[in-house]
């Protein structure tokens, strides 16, 4: 029994369907990327599993059913989700952002050893952490947003478009730290991704979708080496 | 020379009491996020359960401290009835439904408690004490210390804990703070309830000074807005300073130019507002980068 | 004939509500011309608001004092300076308006609340303003306008119509009412639904948007003031004409509270709208406490509150349930009860425009 497993999952947004039946399993510890289009449906998936949207079909977590769960319920089962945009708190400082992110945690030491880690990961946000989070450039939003996420320390770990408008050797940097974590932690991944190569590089599985459907389904190794699969579905 | 220092204690005293209004307006607005046009006519219920409470001879602060409770139950309860349905609609309707609320408790207070002028007790003296040679009470004191420890709490709360914390996310970024596994919905229920205890807070002590009344808060709302939009919106130390300007100005106005009485220092007031936002819309300590108060 | 079938029920209803306000002075008795009188007043002034809250996205408690703006303009104009009665209505509404157009440049710097106090702040400060400059307003007196005699085509024709006695002032006033009235009413039809309303609207719905797609959000704003306190203005001056007396107390804060719900009653961002408003602020703050405890369902103590407690009460009852269950007022009730039934009649199988084809897999 996978982690994470998805059936038939069919979602929207009012009168306008955009998933119509997308299943997909992330096991433990696994990192899953999943692919497609602009409108594809990859973000209304995420949303569908933390309860940002109404979804039908089944979706359980760790052997247990989501339906009609709450967002903040979902994610006290162990689902962290950097959405579409990051999320931060531009009202608040980013060590505020970081606390909030132990929002949900009782050990004080394990709160304590993380905060460490994540700043050894990322010493820029021990400097500016007195900060406005509105004042960190997008790569570094990006990395407090993925800092907090981690300081929830969950089993599952969503992560909406993390490369977007970030330069190279950033995006490079932070799926560096992704699969650090990943291999430490045995955090499993659903990454959403355009950029499909780094995305395929990191995950052991992968999802194309397709209008709100799973039109290719594999082992990431194997897709990568598929030319039609990616000329296709991948763009290169 | 005297009277003009006469005149600028005694504008502070009131200023005083606009300062600690205009500060639960920021904190309440800026920090919690609760947009709520019946602000004052809460308070001015909640003042009057008090004096209620004590007419029928409860001891001044045990009736106050019971109505700071009832005021936070009642805070919390008109938001989750009245504000959550409207909880995702635009400002504009959440600011028309607490408008109607406004409307609806002062009418709801004439009804229940009549619309005869009252005297509400103060638990401190009126004898005064003398400040820089001119004479200032000690139920100005009073009032400004009462005031200052329960807008300091508040203040404490928000800045300092991590209940705060939440609530201070859940009122500007309710859905990424959904996400962190906040009930965002019960935040905001908690930021109506400490509101509400602000006010009610903030009408026992202004109260005394006034008259008890269906229509006491209205104008002081006015003098309150004006202090935090020359502060600054979202500085509490601008909300101080503002309402101890405006205390001093607004008196100064009144007794130095001639023909501005005592329902024209309210204009001046009013024009303070226009001539700030105009001039310098993040008051003297607001954020810069502030686009709109 | 045929032209007549294939008009859009909403013209003849139109059509058919001219009608009966013109008809109307000639089968009531003139007092309560005198009252529709007002309450078209009203609904002229709850459209300028209208045209403010519910299509440019600003709130103001203040128009009660644009409607004394208005009312002191036409009255000082009449009184101090014998301008013609007639001519002094549209300069009322100029005044105004320009006293608009400068409020909405600071109100582009204040948020949904704080434009509400500030607002609020201008309604309460206005009486007094006004009682200062005594020699010139009249100060707490007031000014007194005699009664405007209809000209004299219009009592032979009203008394020849109703075989009854010529038409008399307050008749007179509603007429020129109800015409300001269709005026001002079928302007803001025309305006609000070319490109003027749809940038409004935009800007209502998101600011950044309307920005990003060029509109000027600023200038749009500040006219929507200037406009929306014309009509006011007018309303106001109208006003002073039908009761021929303006004082600092004619013009309360109570008086903005009544217009807005009679906006929001009626219907905000719908030009129908603002006439149920009219009537409603003319006729709730009489009815409500009556109508309330004739109604079985609401238990007797809640009852006697309305019946005592004045209008208020009912006015922010009004507000709260409005915004929460029909938004859109009166008028957008009726609007989507009317478009159900009429998609029900056209039958089931026909596709509306907008709507995407059920998808195969039913949810």
């Amino acid at each position: 029994m996978a982690l994470l497993e998805l059936d038939g999952v069919r979602a929207g947004y009012g009168m306008t369907r955009v998933l119509h039946g997308v299943s997909l399993n992330v096991g433990e510890g696994e990192v899953v990327a999943l692919l497609g289009a602009n409108g594809a449906g990859k973000t209304t998936t995420l949303r569908a599993i933390t309860a940002g949207v109404k979804w039908d079909g089944a979706i359980n977590f760790g052997g247990r059913s989501l339906h009609r769960m709450s967002t903040e319920d979902v994610v006290r089962l162990g689902i962290a989700h950097v959405p579409e945009g990051r999320g931060i708190l531009t009202e608040l400082t980013v060590e505020e952002n970081l606390r909030l992110g132990a929002y949900l945690r009782r050990d004080g030491h394990g709160v304590a050893h993380d905060y460490d880690r994540v700043f050894g990961h990322f010493p820029i946000l021990r400097e500016r952490r007195k900060l406005s989070a509105s004042t960190l450039s997008g790569g570094e939003q990006q990395m407090l947003a993925l800092a907090r996420a981690l300081m929830m320390r969950p089993k599952l770990l969503l992560l909406d478009e993390p490369s977007l408008g970030l330069a190279p050797l950033v995006v490079r940097s932070i799926f560096d730290i992704i699969r650090a974590i990943n291999e430490s932690d045995r955090v499993a991944v659903l990454l959403v991704e355009q950029n499909a190569r780094i995305a395929l590089e990191l995950s052991s599985h992968a999802y194309v979708l397709e209008v709100g459907r799973v039109a290719v389904a594999g082992e990431s190794a194997k897709l990568k080496d598929q030319e039609s699969v990616r000329r296709a579905y991948l763009g290169y | 020379m005297q009277l003009f220092l006469q005149i600028v204690i005694s504008g502070m005293a009131s200023g005083a009491i606009f300062a600690s209004l205009a500060l639960a307006l920021v904190l309440i607005y800026s920090a919690m996020g609760v947009v709520n046009f019946a602000q004052g006519e809460m308070a001015m219920f909640a003042t009057f359960v008090a004096f209620t409470l004590i007419e029928h001879g409860a001891n001044y602060w045990v009736a106050f401290a019971a109505t700071l409770g009832l005021a936070f139950v009642g805070g919390v309860f008109i938001q989750r009835v009245v504000i959550r349905p409207v909880e995702r609609a635009p400002i504009l309707t959440l600011v028309i439904v607490t408008l109607g609320l406004a409307t609806l408790i002062n009418g709801l207070a004439g009804f229940i408690f009549g619309l005869s002028l009252h005297l509400f007790p103060s638990p401190f003296s009126t004898q005064t004490v003398s400040v820089a040679g001119a004479a200032i009470t000690y139920r100005d004191l009073g009032v400004m210390a009462v005031s200052a420890v329960v807008l300091v709490l508040i203040y404490a709360l928000l800045q300092r804990t991590r209940i705060g914390l939440a609530m201070r996310a859940a009122a500007h970024h309710p859905e990424p703070s959904r996400l962190l596994g906040i009930r965002v919905s019960w935040m905001l229920a908690l930021g109506w309830g400490l509101a509400s205890v602000a006010g009610a807070a903030s009408g026992m002590m202004v109260a005394p000074l006034l008259v008890l009344e269906p229509n006491m808060m209205q104008t002081v709302i006015i003098y309150a807005f004006a202090a935090a939009v020359l502060g600054g919106i979202e500085s509490p130390l601008g909300a101080v300073v503002g309402g101890l300007i405006i205390g001093v100005t607004v008196n100064l106005a009144g007794v130095y130019i001639p023909f501005v009485g005592g329902d024209l220092e309210l204009a001046v007031a009013f024009v303070i507002i226009i001539a700030v936002v105009l001039l310098r819309p993040h008051g003297l300590f607001g954020r810069s980068a502030v686009r709109r108060v | 004939m045929k032209y007549l079938r294939q008009a859009p029920p909403r013209y003849l209803l139109v059509i058919l509500v001219v009608v009966v306000l013109v008809g109307l002075p000639t089968q009531i008795p003139s007092f309560q011309s005198g009252e529709w009188a007002e309450v078209l007043i009203l609904s002229i002034a709850i459209m300028g608001l209208n045209i403010l809250v519910g299509y440019s996205g600003q709130i103001s408690l203040g128009h009660g004092a644009f409607m004394a703006i208005g009312a002191y303009t036409t009255a000082i104009l009449v009184h101090n300076y014998h301008v013609f009665y007639l001519a002094t209505i549209p300069l009322a509404g100029l005044m105004t308006g320009l006293v608009g157009l400068l409020l909405g440049i600071p109100a582009l710097r204040l948020s949904a609340l704080y434009l509400a106090l500030a607002t609020f702040a201008l309604a309460v400060v206005t009486p007094s303003l006004i009682k200062r400059p005594e020699a010139f307003t009249g100060g707490v007196e007031g000014i007194l306008l005699p009664p405007p005699e209809p000209p004299q085509f219009a009592q032979d024709a009203f008394a020849a119509v109703t075989g009854g006695p010529p038409m008399d002032s307050d008749q007179w006033l509603y007429y020129i009412s109800l015409g300001a009235t269709l005026l001002l009413f079928w302007l803001a039809w025309n305006i609000l639904r070319q490109r003027p309303g749809r940038a409004l609207r935009a800007i209502r719905d998101s600011e950044a948007a309307a920005a990003a797609s060029g509109i000027n959000v600023a200038g749009y704003k500040i006219l929507a003031f200037g406009v929306s306190a014309f009509y006011a203005g007018v309303a106001g001056a109208l006003f002073s004409l039908l009761i021929g007396f303006v004082s600092p107390d004619t013009f309360p804060v109570s008086l903005s509270f009544t217009l807005l719900v009679g906006a929001v009653i009626g219907g905000l961002a719908s030009i129908p709208g603002p006439l149920v408003g009219g009537i409603f602020a003319f006729w709730l703050p009489i009815y409500s406490g009556q109508w309330v405890s004739t109604q079985d369902w609401i238990p007797a103590q809640i009852a006697t509150v309305f019946k005592n407690a004045g209008p208020a009460v009912t006015y922010g009852a009004l507000l709260i349930l409005i915004m929460i269950f029909a938004p859109n007022g009166l008028a957008g009730l009726i609007l989507s009860a009317y478009t159900r039934l009429r998609s029900r009649l056209r039958g089931a199988g026909e596709r509306t425009t907008g709507q995407l084809p059920p998808d195969p897999q039913t949810v």
